[in-house]
């Protein structure tokens, strides 16, 4: 049913994860969000894993990761980008950066680029409205971003290895 | 006693005990707050109180905001209007805005008349929809073998999920997502063919509104009575006949067996034989099994599969081939009596009038939902065609019945045809948690013992307890039995069985509570846990009143021995009547 099997180490992990927090249910939170930083995102499997573990029915964590936006069921992109869509940055433009980030990726938001590249997020403040509009690549922190560069620095990422 | 919490509600002066909510308080003393959300199945465990839908709210002196009273415990000196302006005011605006994202097909929706969130609307007066444009049709919509979903129609009241996860423990059901995107959906969104769903349908019987309804078979059972060259065999289960006359306005609890019979009759079944019939040959089949593994047990057989299990309920069946795959080899090979009936009625009955089984519908009239599914098992039908056709529910009947111009109550009595309409009292029990151990008890203490069963009441296996046990003198050896309903129920015993820790001989599963009379294919009960009592009470008095009350006394069954069958378990038995369960996990 899912896309991909997880293999034994991704499953031992979250195992373990569950066990440093004594498989309680009511930690099920902290739980996602530790195995999303281990695997980048919460797969079907993993979420089995998690309920079996848990003694709680799978959609029970379903309904969860479904609720936080925070949690993702789609693999995030080797360079995860995030468009801060913050109201210092939204009456910079943000929007328009938006758009033209989905037009040179091919993918809307919350997607991955089939080639497992890139992926496309927004977010609400970085903490740098000094440089709105602002979007993140990686780690790295773009500010004073006009839609024309985007083509630029996407293509920069790509030529990477 | 302990001490009265005194308070006034609408004026009137009202003692409780601590611990009771506004919403009991008020129904104390003749007050009926309107709720939505909240059901409270007393005597069973369905209940759902999450005070997600606020209907329910009243005004309580020297409290700022309006409390919903299915979550707000008496205190004492509390003074509680559960009719001033403002409440009526808010409760309006409420419904309101439920109004707002549901559709608006109120005249041609499956549920119209037996609508909770309609029944409000009447009561609140509202005569226009002051918000619109919420509502949205991008949600879900499915009809399974079962059950039909339309998530549309969902106002998140819960029950649904309560019923799934904390009384049947199937946990398939669940809130996903936020917002105005929130819905209620099976595991990751799937469709309920590919979850762990056993089609109980608890969340049918217990949902206020359209959003989950029974896949109907009604026009299809049209066609096929109006077809002249098909011959259409009517089969009702025995907890049908108590509960009927409900959706005619009926006492709950009346015995409308005659009435039943009659109404098939004009309704244009060429036969109308009886589920019961294949209750009896259940009991035959089952208990030749109990008392072949209790022998064996008895001889030292360690290899023995103890207990043996109940295999009637097809919700039970698919919870135990989904949850428990290693245990298949504990519950009964008997099919359940409604495909046992099929398997008779399209081989001997068919052979002995010379039909051809193609020419034969065979249409169950079920308590439940889940036979709508079992109808459709591969391993029940003969080169494609199915031993029964399809199943209809109680609530299918009436609705055929009122649309055949029928007037129910008036209806005569008469009889089931022979020779498939015969039954025994034990036959009529099933209906109820603990009936088909009590009629298994029958049978096998005199045909394990050859003496006389010196009382046929069995009253330790009756009642509403989620899981009742019993040890039963069978001559000297005491019979170690037990009966459970609701699955969560059955899971506590099945997590016990995997442990080795389960030290019975026979074990009944029912999935829905009360057994089959609390089926989701019967009339709505609306949360009145009364209404299942008069129909439990209802099954034992049908059992007092017959003439034969042990399954291996009834002739007919006899006779279906002697001329096809042969010996219970015995070869021609074992092809036609017993069955084998299937690996089901979801991987």
């Amino acid at each position: 049913m899912s896309e991909m099997k997880l293999s034994c180490e991704a499953i031992r992990q979250v195992e373990e994860v569950c066990e440093k927090f004594q498989n309680d249910p009511g930690e099920l939170i902290a739980i996602l969000h530790e195995c999303q930083a281990h695997l980048g995102y919460l797969p079907e499997d993993v979420q089995r894993v998690i309920a079996n573990k848990l003694g709680i029915p799978a959609s029970k964590v379903y309904g969860v990761v479904t609720f936080y936006s925070f949690f993702t069921m789609t693999p995030k992109g080797k360079y995860p980008i995030s468009v801060c869509l913050g109201t210092a940055c939204y009456v910079r433009g943000a929007d328009k950066l938006l758009e033209e980030f989905k037009r040179v990726l091919g993918i809307d938001v919350g997607q991955t680029t089939p080639d497992g590249k890139f992926s496309l997020d927004c977010l609400r403040c970085v903490g740098a409205c000094g440089l709105a509009p602002v979007a993140t690549i990686g780690e790295k922190v773009y500010g004073r971003l006009n839609p024309a560069d985007i083509k630029k620095i996407v293509d920069e990422f790509a030529n990477k290895e | 006693m302990e001490k009265q919490i005194k308070l006034t509600i609408d004026k009137r002066p009202v003692s409780v005990a601590p611990g009771t909510s506004i919403l009991d308080a008020a129904k104390s003393v003749g007050i009926a707050i309107p709720t939505l959300c909240h059901i409270d199945l007393k005597g069973t465990c369905v209940k759902n109180n999450p005070a997600s839908c606020r209907i329910c709210v009243v005004e309580v002196e020297g409290r700022r905001n309006l409390a919903p009273s299915c979550a707000t415990m008496c205190t004492e000196g509390m003074v509680v209007w559960t009719n001033s302006a403002r409440v009526v005011r808010a409760r309006k605006t409420i419904a309101e805005l439920m109004l707002s994202d549901h559709p608006n097909d109120c005249l041609t929706c499956p549920k119209c008349s037996d609508c909770e969130l309609q029944r409000l609307v009447m009561r609140f007066n509202i005569r226009e929809m002051p918000f619109q444009g919420g509502e949205q049709s991008t949600r879900k919509k499915e009809v399974t073998a079962a059950i039909s979903r339309n998530m549309d129609k969902c106002i998140l009241c819960r029950r649904c999920e309560s019923v799934c996860n904390n009384v049947q423990s199937v946990g398939v059901l669940g809130a996903i997502r936020r917002g105005f995107d929130t819905t209620i959906a099976p595991t990751f969104d799937r469709m309920f063919k590919d979850t762990d769903c056993t089609y109980c349908g608890q969340c049918v019987a217990v949902c206020p509104t359209g959003a989950l309804t029974e896949r109907d078979n009604t026009d299809r059972l049209l066609e096929d009575l109006n077809n002249p060259d098909k011959i259409v065999i009517a089969q009702p289960a025995p907890a049908v006949r108590v509960a009927i006359g409900e959706e005619f306005g009926m006492e709950p609890g009346t015995i409308a067996t005659g009435k039943l019979a009659t109404a098939l009759h004009f309704l244009g079944f060429t036969k109308v034989f009886d589920t019961d019939f294949g209750a009896d040959l259940t009991i035959m089949e089952e208990g030749a099994e109990i008392i072949h593994r209790l022998k064996a047990f008895l001889a030292g057989d360690k290899n023995v599969k103890l207990p043996i299990m109940t295999s009637c309920c097809p919700a039970w069946v698919n919870f135990f081939e989904h949850n428990y795959p290693d245990l298949l080899d504990y519950p009964s090979s008997a099919k359940s009596p409604a495909q046992m009936f099929g398997a008779i009625a399209k081989t001997w009955w068919c052979e002995k009038r010379g039909i051809d089984r193609e020419k034969v519908v065979v249409v169950s009239i079920m308590p439940c939902l889940a036979k709508k599914y079992e109808c459709e098992r591969e391993e029940f039908s003969v080169d494609g065609n199915p031993d029964v056709d399809y199943s209809i529910s109680t609530r299918e009947l009436a609705r055929l019945i009122k649309r055949a111009n029928i007037d129910f109550k008036a209806l005569p009595d008469s009889d089931f045809d022979t020779p498939m309409g015969e039954s025994s009292g034990a036959a009529a029990i099933f209906g109820a948690s603990g009936g088909v151990m009590e009629a298994a008890l029958r049978t096998v203490y005199e045909v394990f013992t050859g003496k006389m069963l010196p009382k046929l009441e069995f009253t330790q296996v009756r009642g509403f307890e989620g899981i009742k046990e019993a040890v039963i003198d069978i001559d000297g050896f005491p019979l170690k039995v037990c009966v459970a309903h609701t699955l969560s129920n059955a899971r506590i015993l099945m997590d016990r069985l995997r442990k080795g820790e389960l030290d019975y001989h026979v074990v009944e599963v029912m999935a829905c509570p009360g057994g089959c009379i609390g089926g989701a294919g019967q009339p709505y009960h609306h949360g009145h846990a009364e209404i299942l009592q008069a129909r439990a009470a209802a099954v034992y008095r049908e059992d007092e009143g017959k003439a034969i009350r042990m399954s291996h006394k009834n002739p007919d069954i006899i006779k279906l021995y002697e001329d096809f069958l042969g010996d219970p378990l015995g070869e021609r038995s074992e092809e036609l009547l017993h069955t084998h369960y299937f690996n089901k996990q979801i991987q």
